[in-house]
């Protein structure tokens, strides 16, 4: 089970809205490698993981990654607050709007909605610790 | 007992800085679980956000569940705002 905690692991302060931007930022939310993704992946994987080590750390980070997806909404969410109808038209924002207003949905800066098949969880652990490589590695 | 009220910004700073080593030695001790220099900077670090905690929910409300306040009558858990919104830590 997890615990909830009331603040978000490094603050997120945003003063000027950016539609823009946030589009692009939004794929670190529901991408091919966003958050979401980081921890299903890790959190799938841990339990057919034979070692107690890897386990424990599929598991710390899985748990982790929920966190950083919780700064990347929050940056969205403050990126895109209280837009007006000249901005949403102006930033191109309008198109996600008109399904989802100004909340936050899982999807990649193109468009496409986040889905399962963006990680592997195989049991065999060389495989799923060599994708969790592949896949942290696209991000730094 | 006294106390002198802290600085909310400072706290939530602090709370975030021994937050941040414990989160990041545990992942360490994870796979390192034998290492008695990293053992000793887990036990001082949860000690002092445990203690840092404590001392938020006293004077700002609760940042975790088991930081709750019990005695009000008010469910406090809900009343600060969230993290994403505005005042949010």
């Amino acid at each position: 089970m997890w615990n909830y905690e009331k603040r978000l692991q490094h603050p997120v302060k945003i003063t000027q809205v950016n539609p823009q931007i946030a589009q692009i930022i939004i794929t670190q939310f529901g991408g091919p490698d966003g958050e979401l993704a980081a921890s299903m992946r890790y959190l799938s994987q841990r339990y057919s993981m034979p070692y107690k080590e890897v386990t424990g750390i599929l598991t710390d980070i899985g748990t982790e990654e929920l966190a950083h997806m919780e700064m990347i909404c929050a940056i969205v969410h403050q990126l895109t607050r209280d837009l007006t109808p000249e901005q949403l038209a102006e930033s191109g924002f309008d198109k996600y709007y008109v399904d989802h207003t100004l909340a936050l949905w899982p999807q990649a800066a193109s468009g496409a909605p986040f889905t399962a098949t963006y990680f592997q969880s195989k049991g065999d652990p060389i495989t799923d610790i060599h994708e969790d490589m592949a896949a942290d590695g696209t991000i730094l | 007992m006294t106390e002198n009220k802290p600085d909310r910004s400072e706290l939530l700073e602090w709370i975030n800085v021994v937050s941040f080593a414990v989160d990041d030695v545990k992942l360490f001790l994870d796979t390192h679980p034998c290492d008695q220099d990293a053992l000793e900077y887990f036990e001082e670090f949860k000690k002092q956000r445990v203690q840092a905690l404590k001392e938020y929910a006293r004077h700002f409300g609760p940042l975790t569940l088991d930081t709750a306040c019990t005695p009000a009558d008010y469910w406090c858990w809900i009343n600060e705002p969230w993290p994403w919104q505005e005042g949010g830590c």
